[in-house]
């Protein structure tokens, strides 16, 4: 039985929860997924900035393991391709759904979509640190649980995805280029391929 | 190019392999002039650290001339430089704050997976000591790619031989930063576990920094001897009793100040330290404690305790109720390289700090598996092994 979001009665964001409906209480589409996935990194750097880089969905790929390419179809919709286990590939049609300059931008995979999704990334100012980034996965796992399985040996688990994404994402914008502890540059081409 | 392989448990080889190449545009590629073994690549030796992988290259105390640079690197090809162990971005908020080795960026992303689950955040990288810390290959090599080669390393004079300054890269800061994590104030009684190089270079900086006298522990008398050179009392464990010499000789209120730089491989026949090593032979914890054990005992009450020795899981029996009871503080990490490094230089060329005093044994690169063994087996009489590509 599910619980209504006003039964936690701590601070705690709600992917953290441990019981209740924390995608009902995040806001996201429950249509595109059961599974729910938060992290959050703060990256030294201005909001704008962040959310302009990302915001160009073009530029995603390129700290984004899985996915491949992202094109644009117009001003709010694109089309996605990214990595599925056993070399294969995922394709689908996404749409903006929330967008405030600097502060949010969320969207979610188009009714047709194999893999039902969503997601939604907000930025928020945090002072001489620079700014809070959170980013909120609902998700249709590949297959249910088996597909979770096979996902996570393949490390394409989305948890453990989003988190290094995430961390790529900061690197990126606060270095400039995302580390390698690679040797040569035919095997960083085969780390990023 | 050839350089420094770990292969397995006391295995490593010199072996062939590719040059490393421009990856990142901050990079650069040194070519090695010199590099030293240090004490905790003997913890890869002897297999304590885990994900250490075979044909991972080994190396983290190296310096030599830049030969190749990134479009965003600041230095200049030709230049002689001393590159810090822990590799760290500069633009984070850590950086910003001068802790260089709780870099956010260091660490590739694939990488700070173990140290999240195991320490609930990553830490900096760090050439040549495992995956964990990045898997990057290490100095022990002709040639080393340099990640944010703009801000770690620092360019040395003309002039300056290599065997001066080699030790900024670690062991020097490593031994300062220790010292100063002991807040020593005028007239201070500061006691080191352990002369290996970082317990030798706090016993220096301790007296740069006003203690009154420094008492050093070890067991290895040539050690014990060179911190007598530089004006520490000397106590051998394995000729008195370490808690009772110190009351006795600070007159019955322990040292103000108490320093670890022994680490996870202690050595001795003291019990704790006997259940730590059935312990870790059998998979129930990891690392051997003993020194940090008895200086928490020894300390005196409201004192500082610095622990500059490296642990890397977990630890039981660790005298928590003493900790707290005497109102103890404890400081500690991997060493903020990048910020010590251009005073140390300055005192280097002062001659305020010598370091050369350290060094053993002279060898070949090629030597390098020689190296290892010897410095593992005798550490008495092998202080510290430099490595230089083509010596002979």
């Amino acid at each position: 039985m599910s619980q209504s979001p006003t039964d936690h009665t701590d601070d705690a964001p709600p992917t953290t929860w441990k019981k209740g409906d924390p995608i009902a209480a995040e806001g996201l589409p429950t249509t595109t997924g059961d599974s729910i996935v938060g992290r959050t990194v703060t990256i030294n750097r201005p909001a704008a900035e962040l959310f302009a880089y990302f915001r160009d969905f073009t530029n995603l790929p390129r700290f984004m393991e899985n996915v491949v390419s992202i094109t644009p179809i117009d001003a709010t919709r694109s089309h996605w391709v990214v990595k599925a286990p056993a070399g294969r590939t995922v394709e689908w049609d996404a749409v903006v759904t929330d967008e405030t300059p600097d502060r949010v931008i969320a969207w979610t995979s188009e009714p047709s979509a194999d893999v039902a999704n969503s997601g939604r990334v907000e930025f928020r100012d945090a002072g001489a640190r620079g700014t809070v980034v959170t980013a909120t996965i609902v998700y249709d796992p590949p297959a249910g649980i088996v597909g979770k399985i096979v996902a996570k040996m393949f490390q394409r688990e989305p948890a453990i995805q989003a988190r290094r994404d995430l961390r790529r994402f900061k690197q990126l914008m606060e270095t400039g280029e995302i580390a390698t502890g690679s040797f040569t540059r035919k095997q960083h081409d085969e780390e990023f391929a | 190019m050839r350089a420094l392989a770990w292969h397995g448990r006391h295995d490593v080889r010199v072996d062939t392999v590719d040059d490393p190449e421009i990856l990142n545009p901050r990079d650069c590629i040194i070519k090695v002039t010199s590099t030293a073994i240090c004490g905790s690549d003997l913890h890869l030796y002897d297999g304590y650290i885990p994900t250490m992988q075979a044909g991972d290259i080994l190396g983290h105390e190296f310096m030599g001339e830049v030969v190749e640079i990134g479009p965003k690197s600041t230095l200049k090809k030709g230049q002689r430089v001393v590159v810090p162990f822990t590799i760290a971005c500069g633009s984070c908020y850590h950086c910003g704050k001068h802790q260089y080795s709780a870099c956010d960026n260091g660490l590739p992303a694939d990488n700070q997976d173990i140290a999240q689950e195991l320490y609930g955040q990553p830490m900096s990288g760090l050439f040549g000591y495992s995956h964990m810390t990045g898997g990057y290959a290490g100095g022990q090599a002709e040639y080393v790619r340099v990640p944010f080669s703009d801000v770690g390393p620092i360019v040395i004079p003309d002039g300056i031989e290599d065997d001066k300054v080699l030790f900024l890269s670690d062991i020097l800061p490593t031994g300062w930063q220790a010292a100063e994590n002991a807040q020593i104030e005028p007239g201070d009684t500061v006691a080191v576990w352990g002369c290996g190089p970082v317990g030798l270079f706090a016993v220096q900086s301790a007296f740069l920094m006003g203690a009154e006298r420094v008492i050093a522990i070890d067991h290895f008398p040539k050690r014990l001897a060179l911190a007598k050179r530089f004006g520490a009392e000397t106590i051998n464990f394995e000729e008195s009793a370490v808690y009772e010499a110190l009351m006795a000789m600070t007159g019955g209120i322990g040292p103000d100040a108490v320093i670890d730089s022994v680490g996870l491989e202690a050595h001795g026949f003291f019990v704790d330290n006997v259940i730590d090593q059935i312990k870790k032979s059998t998979f129930l914890g990891t690392d051997r404690a003993h020194a940090i054990r008895q200086a928490i005992i020894a300390c005196r009450k409201g004192g500082r305790v610095s622990m500059p020795a490296v642990y890397g899981g977990l630890v039981d029996k660790f005298p928590l109720g003493a900790f707290m009871e005497k109102g103890l503080t404890l400081k500690t990490g991997q060493t903020h390289v990048q910020h010590y490094m251009p005073a140390l230089l300055n005192a280097i060329l002062e001659e305020k700090i010598d370091t050369t005093f350290l060094i053993s044994h002279r060898m070949d690169l090629e030597e390098a598996p020689q190296g290892y063994k010897m410095f593992h087996d005798d550490q008495n009489e092998v202080t510290k092994v430099v490595l230089k590509p083509g010596f002979n």
